[in-house]
């Protein structure tokens, strides 16, 4: 049977393959993280960033720890906005691959039901009329609202959808109608604000960024994020059989159905929790799937995982550049996502003779 | 080994319009039952019933006695694989991934070597591990129903269910798979239900053959006593003559003179409007 063992062997080349993809990913993104947190409008660079990090990792080891200032910048602002930008980015990226797997289509992002515009709808009832739904403590008003809105969105869609059966389609229109629903309320408060600098603070938060990241809002996002990524690679197979249509995943001893709400809802909380922090970062949970699906292919076990990285590297990489291309004006991310991205995307697209989409 | 299937007293419809009513059947370990019949008599029906794609009433499939509806699908998916009318991949699979999803029902985290080792050996069984890693989007359709084939025997099963697998084959595809077929059921164990359309392959292949009309069972038995000029004309409204091949098997030549003579006396009315 040397075929056999053959056959056997391409496939096991092929996985190594992979996981080499994913490994490269890996430390492309090790290397932006070395790159960010050497550079910014104030001073401190490579060696001292180096230097203040080790001296907090090893304590005894007689590290000179670096001036205050330098600790501050590395430590309290560059950090922070490093580990939240690696986490929101890779979040959005997994909910994206999730999503689309699981909807079967291209088109589809981590805000397919509706939670960007109720997010932003709940983020602007506190910024612009200073309406808190539940949470009345004054720096969490605008998160605890998006937050709040998003998941009521999810909600809406999941029980329009269970009516029609959680058929894709169904869950997908029902979260287009339910975003109109949402971005029409959003359009009204900006409409109705008293002041013109209300509506300017909910534009840009609109537009997203990462210029509040703080060690307390990455100790309320990690755990969710780090908790529902492995739960969404876990039904991988399941996306994998949900490629061949419902029927044939039912005949492999899937329920469709089930995957659906399950990376729905994983998806939706994932996303919901980031974007309340950061504002609707657009783009990174669209496009790093196809990314990663040109680069590695469909098969879910190794996609989720490689489009994890891309996105995480994605944003950090635009929001370095959105800090320090022309300090000290700093540049919303989700503009310099889409102008760095784009050109990328085209250029894998282009270079790949296969179609991503059958 | 080999799993009893019966199924009493089957009605399904979709929406209010009915699809099957009162069919009966059993099937033994190791048979081939062919289903015929013409478009929409229910066959597809019929099967997507008995693997639980269609919800059916209680008590009415059950496999080794067990109702259906309480085996879950993973359990179901043990014992039974299913070919589909038509395959395709919204993303795009190697052959060698679309099989080894056949093993889905098996694994729990991670691929063993045993289920590569499963799969690799059913590519070469079905004569395609030169294809293992072809995208199969790209494969050409006899190729693609091997691969679909395939990833329902990577399921293991004691019960293949086929719908309409040579439908858009050549003839030379066609006889591959349906011989492929046959050799499961003589050193698997297994047994198959395969719908089609082609009633000279079905009575050339099937053990027992089943017509159907309007979703219910018109006739049920071995190929000489189904597929008689009289229980043709009855389902599909042509004359025909049949007659022995030289296999031995009754061959069925239909015969033009009554569909010529309707299209003869419809075609002036359509005529006239152009």
């Amino acid at each position: 049977m040397s075929t056999t063992s053959g056959v056997e062997r391409l496939y096991t080349k092929g996985r190594a393959r992979k996981i080499l993809v994913i490994l490269s990913a890996f430390i492309a993104l090790l290397t932006t993280v070395v790159v960010s947190v050497s550079l910014g409008s104030a001073s401190p660079g490579f060696m001292e960033a180096t230097q203040v990090i080790l001296s907090r990792i090893f304590p005894f080891a007689g590290i000179d720890p670096g001036s205050k200032i330098a600790q501050t910048i590395i430590l309290d602002l560059r950090l922070p906005r490093i580990v939240l930008a690696i986490i929101a980015g890779a979040g959005l990226a997994a909910s994206g691959a999730a999503m689309q797997g699981v909807l079967r289509n291209p088109l589809v992002s981590p805000y397919i039901l509706g939670i960007s515009s109720a997010a932003g709808f709940g983020a602007a009832l506190a910024i612009a009329l200073g309406i808190g739904v539940v949470v009345q403590y004054e720096g969490y008003i605008v998160v605890a609202n998006a937050f709040i809105f998003s998941m009521l969105a999810m909600l809406m869609v999941y029980g329009i959808a269970r009516l029609r059966g959680i058929a894709p389609e169904s869950v997908i229109l029902a979260g287009v109608a339910v975003g109109y629903l949402f971005s029409a309320m959003l359009s009204l408060v900006q409409y109705i604000a008293p002041e013109w600098a209300a509506v300017h603070a909910v534009v840009f938060w609109l537009l997203g960024g990462l210029s509040t990241a703080k060690w307390e809002n990455i100790l309320i996002v990690l755990p969710l994020v780090l908790v529902a990524i492995p739960l969404l690679m876990r039904h991988s197979w399941d996306m994998n059989v949900m490629s061949s249509g419902e029927e044939v995943a039912m005949s492999l001893g899937v329920n469709p159905r089930r995957v659906v709400v399950i990376c729905m809802v994983l998806g939706s909380l994932v996303t919901a929790s980031i974007i309340s922090f950061t504002g609707v970062i657009g783009f990174i949970g669209l496009i790093s799937p196809h990314l990663a699906r040109m680069i590695i292919g469909s098969d879910h076990r190794f996609l989720l995982p490689c489009c994890t990285v891309i996105g995480a590297c994605l944003l950090l990489a635009s929001d370095t550049v959105a800090r320090t291309v022309m300090p000290p004006v700093e540049f919303p991310v989700g503009i310099i996502t889409s102008l760095l991205g784009v050109p990328f995307f085209i250029y894998i697209l282009l270079s790949r003779r296969r179609q991503s989409w059958g | 080994m080999g799993l009893k299937l019966e199924i009493n007293n089957l009605s399904f419809s979709y929406n209010g319009f009915p699809a099957l009513e009162g069919v009966k059947l059993e099937l033994g370990p190791g048979e081939v039952l062919g289903i015929v019949g013409p478009n929409a008599s229910g066959k597809s029906t019929l099967l997507k019933c008995m693997n639980r794609i269609l919800k059916t009433k209680q008590n009415t499939v059950l496999i080794d006695g067990k109702d259906v509806g309480t085996i879950g699908l993973k359990e179901l998916a043990k014992m039974m694989g299913y070919v589909p009318q038509s395959s395709r991949n919204t993303f795009p699979f190697t052959v060698f991934d679309v099989v080894l999803m056949g093993r889905r029902p098996y694994i729990q985290w991670s691929l063993g070597d045993r289920d590569k080792e499963i799969v690799a050996q059913i590519l070469e069984y079905l004569g395609i591990g030169n294809l293992a890693m072809r995208y199969f989007n790209e494969l050409s359709g006899g190729e693609q129903q091997k691969v679909i084939i395939a990833r329902a025997l990577a399921q293991q099963p004691q019960i293949l269910l086929l719908d309409e697998p040579t439908t858009s084959l050549d003839i030379r595809h066609q006889l591959e798979i349906l011989c492929i077929l046959r050799s499961l059921t003589q050193n698997k164990h297994c047994s198959v239900i395969v719908a089609m359309h082609d009633l000279n392959l079905a009575s050339r292949f099937s053990d027992r053959m089943l017509i159907l009309k309007k979703g219910c069972i018109f006739a049920v038995g071995n190929p000489e006593s189904v597929i008689t000029e009289e229980n043709i004309e009855a389902v599909y409204g042509i004359k025909s003559r049949v007659t022995s091949s030289v296999l031995g098997r009754p061959q069925v030549t239909p015969l033009a003179s009554e569909t010529n003579s309707m299209v003869n006396s419809l075609l002036p009315k359509i005529a006239t409007k152009y």
